[in-house]
């Protein structure tokens, strides 16, 4: 097992606990913090949107043509990824996001 | 009063959920009427994932989300529901008693006016709604120098457009809008645009011919004395800075969910959803009722094939506000000949 550590919208750090072959998106979740994952992780929505801390950016597997259209629907940062596009693996134990902000 | 439309139930969305109801309730001769924000129906399903399979629809190894919305289609037919799309449920007022219920809903769109003896809230996540990008006070501006639609073009000529986006809607009133304004300059976050290819290569052309500009970054703020907008300051993935001058800015971010007037119907809500009983799946306020991915109960899921039961056991407790005098018989599609009348397939 590892962890993940999540940024909220307040600045507030959390250290989360992962589970191998969750989405980021279904571990932070699960963790009650507010992140909306309104498709259900068919990156579908981008309400799931966050920040790569850049030092893990390039180990993440690059984004999907599919993602890149989602992303697209928000306003985004160099290091902008959907969490449900990133499937957690003991590789990325300590993974370091920022929950974006949402528009009203 | 004015004309109104009088049915016995007014269902509110029409996802898969909302479509299903109309089966059950029309084997229980009851009438409806559904009202959808989108121009379609099938809600998420058509909207989100039309194309996606999905697998865990009772009786189907696999269907994709257009695919399960044109079955419920076919499905419903023979009751023949009246659809009111691209209207939004903005008012929904109480005008009977607890023992008796009436209801008076009216739209936005058009300002129907609909009277019923019970609401079937079967809205999913809310109404779909334009995307707002998280801009500081961009709300001080919408209306004036930021809107999230084009209605009527005229609005925009001789005027400084930015556009925001890269999909169908801002590719498509780039090239629309770009005759008449004054100066029209597309914002994306990359080079790619996930449009027609012909509207692509139409924008390229103007911007090839100087009778436009595209810039790649993302809007940081905007600029002027709220509400007049004067530019937007562009920020690039380098972490650079420049300004658009601009009267107007159209972002086109797509579509997102917003609970909108359902919170002002005094339903008790909580963290946005409606808690229903799960015996009739009935709101605080009798005669309302809240099915599928909307209501809350102990041990909810949000899966379509709970909203399909939710649909059913709501239409019993519905058959007693519009048929008080009536007793309700129990039957089966497969042996009961009335209910094989009602669906047209009776020997």
């Amino acid at each position: 097992m590892g962890v993940i550590h999540v940024t909220d919208r307040a600045g507030q750090r959390h250290t989360l606990e992962a589970i191998e072959g969750w989405r980021v998106m279904e571990i932070i979740r699960d963790w009650g913090l507010p992140i909306e994952g309104l498709c259900g992780g068919a990156c579908e929505c981008a309400t799931c949107h966050v920040f790569v801390d850049e030092t893990w950016l390039d180990r993440l597997y690059p984004p999907t043509e599919e993602e890149e259209d989602q992303l697209d629907t928000v306003v985004t940062k160099p290091n902008s990824r959907l969490s449900c596009q990133i499937i957690w693996t003991p590789e990325l134990d300590g993974l370091e996001v920022t929950l974006a902000p949402t528009g009203g | 009063m004015t004309d109104h439309i009088e049915t016995d139930v007014v269902i509110i969305g029409a996802g898969p959920v909302g479509l299903f109801a109309v089966f059950e309730l029309g084997l229980l001769d009851i009438k409806c009427h559904l009202v959808d924000i989108l121009p379609k129906v099938g809600g998420q399903c058509a909207e989100l994932y039309p194309e996606k399979p999905i697998y865990d629809i009772p009786g189907f190894p696999m269907v994709t989300g257009q695919g399960l919305v044109d079955n419920l289609m076919a499905q419903i037919e023979p009751f023949h529901p009246t659809f009111h799309l691209n209207e939004m449920v903005e008012s929904l007022e109480s005008i009977g008693t607890p023992e008796a219920p009436r209801f008076r809903l009216k739209t936005s769109e058009n300002g129907t006016t609909f009277e019923c003896k019970a609401v079937i809230i079967a809205a999913g996540g809310g109404s779909f709604q334009p995307k707002k990008p998280p801009i500081d006070n961009i709300e001080a501006y919408e209306g004036t120098g930021v809107f999230y639609a084009v209605r009527h073009m005229q609005m925009f000529r001789n005027k400084k457009v930015l556009i925001v986006g890269g999909g169908d809607s801002a590719l498509d009133w780039t090239v629309n809008l770009q005759p008449i304004t004054k100066r029209l300059t597309l914002l994306h976050r990359r080079d790619a645009f996930r449009a027609a290819p012909h509207t692509v290569e139409k924008m390229r052309s103007l911007v090839a011919s100087g009778d436009m500009d595209l810039h790649l970054g993302q809007v940081g703020s905007l600029k002027g004395e709220a509400p007049v907008l004067e530019g937007a300051v562009i920020r690039k993935d380098d972490g650079s800075e420049f300004t658009v001058d601009c009267d107007v800015m159209l972002p086109f971010f797509g579509l997102t969910m917003k609970l909108g007037p359902v919170a002002d119907w005094g339903l008790n809500l909580h963290e946005n959803l409606i808690p229903v009983d799960t015996e009739k799946f009935e709101t605080s306020v009798p005669g309302i009722f809240a099915i599928g991915d909307i209501n809350t109960y102990p041990g909810k899921l949000k899966l379509i094939l709970s909203g399909f039961h939710e649909g059913a056991l709501a239409a019993q407790k519905v058959h007693r506000y519009v048929y008080p005098e009536k007793k309700l018989l129990f039957q089966y599609t497969t042996s009961s000949t009335s209910l094989q009348k009602k669906l047209g397939v009776a020997a």
